[in-house]
């Protein structure tokens, strides 16, 4: 292969270091109006009276919405496919407000500072309602968050369970009592934020045939433009998506989250129209990841393999439920698709309280199974006195398994048989234990006021979401044998218009050079479910692999009636006769264009698979405690991944080294305390501490060689893969190090102390 | 109020309210490399060169900015040749989203421009204000040791 596997700079590498204007606000709309939400500072309440009487008086001031302007309408804010997997049970505004945080109205201004002394003029008259803040109690608080009138997908209104699963293969519970060993554990992982460095952005306004376009930083533009249009009550056929560069998005921007706000105000107003959150509103209002306690309880025979997998999961969605069921389901998916054990059975509540919405962060739920489950297997190893990588390594699915999870829990509904083509979790482990000098590590003694641990876990992701995740690509030639790929697909920063057009350039052999991609507009690209679920690369890579081929098919066949021979073959970027005559690919276009044979060379294709090969990955963490302060420092960590084949290898270890911050971010640093009204405590990055260049620990990255048939040219997924493994490779570490044990995240320097035991 | 200050090389003579910030300013005269993220001087997207040392412009009000000599990202390459760090960058896939980009390229320089004996603790320590949530600083931070140790060796 000429490109694949290489490292390929990026094609918008040169845009991006020049800072050149190619993010959602970096232009100028004239006239435009600047949008404020008015956020709710209670947590629970009615709206007996909303007076905006003054703020609509306020000089400046052009349109105020509250809930009086809508009629009730429930939709989801997730980005996913339809019918969505999720309970309907949000409104644009709504006269209840259920989190600190939440819209209560919003106002369109001539400017920001005009909008929000508008929002102080509103007058709200609130009654305040119980809150709940706590899973176990909201399902018997007795009283119900969310209306049954309206409202629809909700599991059980009355219990406040937005989304329930549960599913069992074999007998758990006989094969449990026969095992030789049970454990049993209770984990939990808290609130994260997305922490994208490029705040939600939306610019509306509507072109010169009135329609409606929307210019926002997404990661879904074909779902915005669907959802949009349902809540605005207009036709999908009067709105333009528009997705530029995105500064980051990390499943936060898998949400419509204002975009239906802004283009409210275009629509009443004709106007153009901005809304930027700030980062307060950002770490107050966006998305977060979903909290979930997770008991997992593991059985073993004598000779330590996996008999049984009973998991208890309870999720806290916060206010509304966008992504409640298939978070938790991919929790049960990837948790139950590691280990081999003939019986498993999963049991999952996702329950509304009255804190911040929780949505799809990077993982997605996978976070939530790893943690628990690898802080487990830690503590089995312990118990049963082997060496927690072997205990892996004998209980992990091989190459050929069926994993039959796959089969029964789907996105939303009953999913597809997998066998697993492809894995090199077994070389990741071997590879991981030599480079974090593990052996040496394990058995070194400890002594003074700084004590080292390391610590191991692995991990398992998808890639895209099986018989639902399509993408769609189109390709047309140009007459200098170059190529326009346009594809729905959304590079979200990843580097997949990159790695898609190192596919189109592989399949038609040209220089990357040759191929100039453009993503994504609903206007003029192809249908894509757009970027997550790791199905980029996997399934929009797929089909432009498809459409590049059937485009270079037709060169060739074009090729063939210019040369007026029956048989001839593509040799580097010539269609070459047996006689040795030949022709350029750039020739035959110009042919094709101007002279004979005319038409244009193109390709279009659609790619959904009912497959989604897991990638794997193992990390060794190793740690610093300080025993004076229950500090952890992580020093170094080693991360070996099997994606199957590379596309990039620059990029695919980006993908990594910025993945493992945001897993020690969620273990160590990222903390979200609220008060007792249920209010968010730290609103800023001072206080919200994501990693930084100084906090960064050394890194080690590898790639397992590997291959997966379903893939394009041997690809599988590579985004979320990273971010699992390393939270509980830390709490193993610390285990190691001072012997505790931490079964909640984030780690508390308090237990820390209070637990030491120091051998 | 007019405000004299020297902006990417040229002289400017700003008629705006004293209070407003550098980065307003800047993005209304669409300098847009110069990225709003957070408003109080934490992300450092909105960094720019004030007098040769990196600040945050979020922080900066116009007032402050008269005699200064203000550059931005827009300063640094010609249409036909890119500055040295960010062709480092570029070679080392530093960029990933590319939002805090412009941010880190001007930490950089500002280091640069000190003159003093590059390290990897001086680099992490220039770009520490400028937080970035895809890459984990691994390749910026090479990229940046890379080429501002060409530069030492160059001037010694």
């Amino acid at each position: 292969m000429k490109i694949i596997g290489k490292d390929t700079q990026r094609i918008d590498g040169e845009s991006l270091v020049r800072g050149k204007p190619v993010f959602t606000d970096d232009m100028k709309l004239k006239d435009i109006l600047q949008v404020k939400i008015l956020h709710s500072p209670i947590a629970h309440a009615r709206i007996l009276n909303i007076n905006t009487t003054q703020a609509e008086a306020l000089d400046g001031v052009v349109a105020v919405f509250t809930h009086k302007d809508f009629k009730p309408h429930y939709y989801t804010t997730a980005g996913q496919g339809y019918p969505e997997p999720g309970p309907r049970d949000m409104r644009i505004l709504d006269s209840t407000v259920r989190y600190v945080g939440d819209r209560v109205a919003f106002v369109a201004a001539e400017s920001l500072e005009i909008a929000q002394q508008a929002l102080n003029l509103i007058e709200v008259e609130y009654e305040e309602l119980p809150c709940i803040f706590d899973v176990q109690k909201s399902m018997t608080a007795g009283f119900a968050l969310h209306p049954s009138e309206g409202t629809s997908g909700i599991h059980d209104i009355n219990k406040n369970i937005a989304a329930h699963l549960d599913a069992e293969l074999g007998d758990v519970d006989t094969a449990l009592k026969e095992s030789a060993y049970v454990f049993e554990g209770t984990y939990s992982t808290p609130f994260v934020q997305m922490a994208h460095i490029e705040p939600h952005i939306s610019l509306t306004w509507l072109d010169n045939d009135n329609r409606l376009v929307i210019r926002t930083s997404t990661q879904v533009p074909h779902h915005v433009r669907r959802i949009v249009a349902e809540v605005l009550d207009i036709p999908i056929a009067r709105i333009r998506v528009i997705k530029p560069r995105i500064g980051g998005g990390f499943g936060g921007k898998q949400e419509i989250l204002n975009e239906e706000v802004v283009g409210a105000v275009s629509l009443k107003t004709g106007r153009p129209a901005r809304i930027e959150y700030t980062r307060e509103e950002e770490l107050l209002a966006a998305r977060v990841r979903h909290p979930e306690l997770v008991t997992f309880k593991l059985g073993f025979d004598k000779n330590h393999l996996m008999t049984a997998i009973d998991l208890d999961i309870l999720e806290d969605c916060g206010a509304y439920g966008p992504h409640a069921l298939t978070v938790m389901s991919v929790t049960s998916q990837k948790a139950l698709s590691m280990y081999k054990a003939p019986n498993i059975r999963v049991n999952g509540d996702g329950v509304y309280t009255n804190l911040p919405i929780a949505g799809a962060f990077r993982g997605y739920g996978a976070p939530q199974a790893f943690f628990p489950l690898e802080s487990l297997m830690d503590e089995v190893a312990e118990k049963l006195d082997v060496d927690p990588i072997d205990l892996r390594q004998k209980n992990v699915f091989q190459v050929g398994d069926d994993v039959p999870i796959a089969k029964i829990l789907g996105e939303g509904r009953e999913g597809f048989p997998m066998v697993l083509y492809s894995t090199e979790i077994a070389a990741c482990l071997n590879e991981g234990r030599q480079l974090s000098n593990w052996d040496t590590l394990r058995s070194t003694k400890q002594s003074g006021r700084y004590r080292t641990g390391i610590g191991v876990a692995v991990a398992g992701q998808g890639s895209g979401i099986p018989g639902i995740d399509m993408g769609a690509a189109f390709i047309k030639m140009n007459e200098d044998a170059s190529f326009n790929l346009l594809v729905g697909a959304t590079d979200l920063g990843t580097g997949s218009d990159t790695a898609l057009a190192q596919i189109a350039a592989e399949v038609l052999n040209v220089g990357i050079e040759k191929i100039i991609v453009y993503s994504s507009d609903t206007d003029m690209t192809p249908f894509d479910t757009g970027a997550y679920a790791s199905s980029t690369t996997y399934i929009s890579g797929t089909a432009v692999l498809k459409a590049a081929e059937q485009c270079k098919s037709m060169i060739l066949e074009q090729g063939k009636k210019l040369l007026q021979v029956d048989e001839a073959q593509i040799v580097d970027t010539d269609v070459v006769a047996a006689d040795g005559s030949k022709i350029s690919y750039a020739d035959i276009c110009m042919k094709s264009f101007y002279t004979e044979e005319q038409l244009q060379i193109m390709g279009t294709a659609s790619h959904l698979s009912y497959d989604s090969p897991p990638p794997f990955n193992a990390t060794f963490a190793e740690v610093e405690v300080d025993t004076l302060t229950g500090t952890t420092r992580v020093v170094k960590v080693v991360s070996v991944t099997d994606a199957g084949q590379i596309i990039n290898p620059k990029m695919a270890e980006g993908q990594v080294e910025g993945a493992i911050p945001q897993s020690l971010g969620m273990a160590l640093t990222e903390f979200m305390p609220f008060d007792s009204k249920g209010r968010m405590l730290n609103l800023d990055f001072n206080s919200y501490h994501i990693y930084t260049a100084k906090d960064m620990p050394e890194l080690v990255i590898r790639f397992a060689d590997s291959h997966e048939p379903t893939g394009p040219y041997g690809a599988k997924a590579v985004a979320e893969i990273p971010t699992s493994a390393p939270a509980p490779a830390v709490t193993n570490a610390i285990y190691n190090a001072v012997g505790v044990r931490v079964r909640h995240l984030p780690v508390q320097p308090e237990q820390i102390l209070a637990e030491m035991n120091l051998k | 109020m007019i405000i004299q200050f020297e902006l990417n090389g040229r002289l400017i003579k700003a008629d705006t309210d004293p209070g407003t910030t550098l980065l307003e300013y800047l993005r209304g005269v669409e300098l847009y490399s110069v990225k709003h993220g957070c408003d109080h001087g934490e992300c450092g997207a909105c960094t720019v060169l004030m007098n040769s040392k990196s600040v945050n412009a979020c922080l900066i009000l116009m007032h402050a900015v008269g005699g200064k000599k203000i550059e931005t990202l827009e300063s640094f390459s010609t249409h036909e040749q890119l500055h040295e760090i960010q062709e480092s960058f570029l070679q080392a896939g530093a960029v990933q989203c590319g939002f805090c980009t412009p941010g880190m390229l001007l930490s950089v320089e500002a280091l640069d421009r000190e003159n003093g004996e590059v390290t990897e603790a001086k680099v992490k320590d220039a770009l520490n204000g400028n937080l970035c949530r895809c890459t984990g600083y691994v390749k910026p931070v090479e990229a940046a040791l890379k080429v501002l140790k060409k530069n030492q060796e160059v001037s010694k």
